[in-house]
């Protein structure tokens, strides 16, 4: 029945029986050969590689330098999209010519996918470090930059009124009321453009780059190792899931200080 | 409100439109103005780098009457947006359907769940190397990509929309002896609707990005073969116009879908504007 909750236990039986199931059927695809091999390996095959790949190169690194690169690279494209589409969101939301101004660009802009930045980004900035950076930004700035600006939008207008009867300038308003005000806006943005700049690091690295997980699953492809191309699938999944994992709790912990859940 | 007294503020809504409008205007008019002083007049930017307007122009009536990447602009856009169709309607056939029973059954989700946690995190995009691996770069590849990539926001979505009903409706159905198929589809679905095109704007959305990115790995015709070409080409002209032809088809699919979520779900006032 639809509204009846399971027990703790019940959950714990199906979804162990489905992933049995899952991991069955794969098993025995592979195993019997209804699906060649090489194109399907078993589950044992892309653990052991995984194990393998740990400590062992594969397109010139090991599975954690490549890791390394990527989070590298991914991290200077959040970091910038967070400097640049935080303070213009604030900026929007209370300056009404700037809004104006860019609001129009910006939505032109919003429908070409970060991903076909690609070319350009190739260009101007190589494939080394800044292209990637680049298309890592296009797609972590877009959700920095509306969050900040509806968080500062929707700011309880009493505030407002308050700091500028008591003579608020400008900037002290932004930076002392519209921030804190937005700030639980602005984290959900952030969590959303940590999830999209991760995948636009992907997309990035299996078009242009030198290093990272992306590179080994193209170089991979290449050399049909599927196992290969399976664990970088893994490893990017595994990453992501992380940090989204400390993105939350991060929320959870700045909401709980500011009193907004028990 | 006094009927005499009120008067639509018509004139209010004209001024607010004219300063939004003329800003707006401003501000195109003003970056194309950018555009060919920094290109065309002083050459800040160099056309190795971002072209002037007019080689744009050159390079779009090249595509157009000559064809580059081996066909027309027209015949590449249509490709590729027939590549989005194909795998964005598998994906909301098999992807709503799940989300639905995942949602009434709690059994189902209960089982399915956990092999869902597993491929969820994986970006879309990472499934590109694998989907050339077992189909080539044909379209069969880019279909079965974007069906992955689509397939996810459906699914979380439309199990959400169940899950948020209102208990009472359902109850009051079941009251009523309500055969299952019928509530299915008289109650069900439509109660979780804003929720399930929620989840297929965000499907379009991801089945474009994951085109592009197919088609820029390895394609024979298509807008992100375009890109790619035009990159190897060193070819900045040929790089806008094709960037401006993914934007565009974007915005117009994007629209289109807006238009079928006003239709279908006219019935409900908080979706009418």
């Amino acid at each position: 029945m639809h509204d009846t909750p399971l027990s703790f236990q019940q959950r714990f039986v199906l979804g162990t029986a489905g992933f049995v199931i899952f991991v069955g059927i794969w098993s025995l695809l592979s195993g019997t050969g209804i699906v060649p091999r090489q194109f399907l390996p078993s589950p044992m095959d892309v653990v052991s590689r995984f194990l393998t790949l740990l400590t062992s190169p594969f397109a010139g690194a090991s599975l954690p330098q490549h890791l390394a690169s990527s989070f590298q690279r991914y991290a200077y494209g959040v970091i910038l999209a967070a400097l640049i589409g935080v303070p213009l969101g604030l900026m929007m939301g209370w300056f009404r010519l700037l809004d104006d101004i860019v609001t129009p660009i910006f939505d032109a802009l919003r429908f070409i996918a970060p991903i076909a930045w690609v070319p350009f980004a190739a260009l101007w900035f190589g494939t080394g470090i800044g292209g990637p950076v680049m298309i890592i930004f296009a797609g972590a700035f877009p959700p920095c930059l509306i969050n900040a600006y509806r968080g500062a939008r929707f700011v309880e207008p009493r505030l407002i009124e308050a700091a500028r009867m008591l003579g608020t300038g400008n900037i002290r308003m932004i930076v002392e009321i519209l921030l804190p005000a937005a700030t639980p806006s602005i984290v959900a943005g952030l969590r959303v453009s940590a999830g999209l700049g991760w995948q636009s690091l992907v997309g990035a690295e299996l078009i242009v780059a030198a290093a990272g997980v992306g590179f080994m699953m193209v170089q991979a492809q290449g050399n049909v190792q599927t196992p290969t191309v399976m664990v970088g699938m893994l490893a990017i999944g595994l990453v992501g899931m992380l940090i989204d994992i400390v993105l939350r709790m991060g929320e959870g912990w700045l909401r709980q200080r500011r009193g907004l859940e028990a | 409100m006094n009927a005499l007294s009120f008067e639509f503020p018509w004139r209010k809504i004209a001024i607010m439109l004219t300063r939004r409008s003329w800003i707006g205007l401003g501000t195109v008019a003003g970056v194309i103005g950018l555009w060919f002083l920094l290109t065309s007049v002083t050459g800040i930017i160099s056309g190795a780098r971002f072209p002037s307007p007019q080689e744009f122009w050159k390079s779009l009536m090249q595509i157009n009457t000559r064809g580059y990447a081996g066909a027309g602009l027209m015949s590449h856009a249509v490709h590729s947006l027939k590549l989005v169709a194909m795998g964005f309607t598998v994906a909301i056939l098999t992807g709503v359907p799940l989300g639905l029973y995942m949602g009434w059954n709690r059994k189902a989700e209960a089982m399915i769940n956990p092999v869902f946690l597993i491929i969820r995190p994986i970006p879309p995009l990472a499934w590109i190397p694998l989907a050339i691996l077992w189909l080539g770069l044909g379209d069969s590849a880019k279909i079965l990509v974007i069906w992955f990539s689509a397939f996810v926001p459906s699914v979380i979505n439309s199990f959400a929309g169940v899950r948020a009903i209102d208990r009472p409706i359902i109850e009051a159905a079941h009251m009523l002896g309500t055969p299952r198929w019928r509530l299915v589809r008289e109650v069900i679905a439509p109660a979780a609707s804003p929720m399930i095109f929620t989840g297929l704007r965000l499907s379009l959305q991801a089945s474009w990005t994951t085109l592009v990115a197919a088609e820029l790995v390895g394609a024979l015709v298509g807008v992100g073969f375009v890109l790619n070409m035009a990159q190897q080409d060193i070819y900045p002209a040929m790089i806008l116009v094709g960037m401006l032809t993914v934007g565009l088809l974007g915005w117009v699919t994007t629209m289109l879908l807006a238009k079928v979520e006003r239709w279908a779900l006219s019935w409900n006032m908080a979706a009418r504007d």
